[in-house]
């Protein structure tokens, strides 16, 4: 559950990286592919090398919907609808990698937020980051 | 036996030497009980963990928290033989204190996030990748002796 101060705390949070969306993106891909070597598996159409175009493109696109999500929490399964329907049909993309790739968001918030990534601020960030993933596998079954 | 390469070596070693367990200890294991609210069970006796802020300046958490830190520095010495070393310790949180093992891991995640806010670039997706290994071996070998 998601207090009030939470939602604003997230979108706030969001909103401050989206401008840095690539950088954030990609950093948390690459830890995913370093720390869990299996989920390379669903990316073998791309050139996920550090820096590579694919990887700040795809890694942008990611965090740009997470902070989309973020502006209207309540709202999430309305917003995600579309991706709902694309993880579940064309990427069926095993919904324990969620887990996965928002542990390795949460490391790189940390890295790049410092002192500033406060333990209320993880707890509302990993809250907000299970909702959404569990929203995206909704459509799955 | 678990392999380990000498940049895994060395990086945990390296990260061992640089953090202060009275520091990275408490910090994560307050993260932890603020994080994760339901672990905060086993700590009943601690007294005020109302909120993350009373959780944060709580004595006893901290006091914990050094203790937990330096229980880490015997397999960062022991690397070779994690599961050996902490049979003792695997017994005791079965047996007497009785936590579930799940809980290894979300302290273990909570004790990344400390080091990597610390570490910030440092903490490259390499270093987090030895990390993790790291703490999921002592995570396994705390649970080794459960039955």
């Amino acid at each position: 559950m998601l207090s009030k101060k939470e939602k604003a705390l997230i979108a706030e949070i969001w909103e401050s990286l989206s401008p840095v969306a690539e950088d954030i993106g990609s950093d948390a891909l690459l830890r995913m592919f370093a720390s869990f070597p299996g989920t390379k598996t669903y990316f073998s159409h791309l050139d996920i090398s550090p820096n590579s175009s694919h990887l700040r493109t795809h890694g942008k696109k990611i965090v740009l919907a997470i902070a989309d999500g973020a502006k209207d929490i309540s709202q999430l399964t309305v917003s995600l609808a579309p991706l709902q329907t694309l993880h579940a049909y064309q990427l069926r993309i095993d919904p324990t990698n969620f887990k996965l790739f928002s542990q390795c968001m949460l490391v790189t918030l940390a890295c790049h937020l410092g002192e500033d990534f406060t333990p209320i601020a993880h707890a509302a960030m990993d809250k907000y980051l299970s909702a959404f993933a569990a929203v995206l596998a909704e459509k799955y079954r | 036996m678990v392999e380990w390469t000498d940049f895994e070596r060395a990086t945990i070693k390296d990260i061992f030497s640089k953090i202060d367990s009275g520091v990275v200890g408490p910090a994560a294991l307050s993260r932890c009980l603020v994080v994760y609210p339901w672990t905060q069970r086993y700590f009943g006796k601690f007294g005020n963990l109302y909120n993350a802020a009373a959780i944060t300046s709580n004595p006893n958490v901290s006091a914990h928290g050094k203790v937990v830190l330096e229980g880490l520095t015997l397999a960062v010495q022991n690397m070779d033989d994690i599961k050996a070393t902490y049979a003792e310790l695997s017994v005791l949180h079965s047996e007497k204190l009785q936590v579930d093992p799940d809980n290894f891991r979300l302290l273990a995640d909570c004790l990344t996030i400390v080091v990597a806010a610390q570490m910030g670039k440092d903490f490259t997706p390499e270093v987090q990748a030895a990390f993790q290994k790291f703490l999921a071996v002592v995570v396994s070998a705390l649970g080794k002796q459960y039955h």
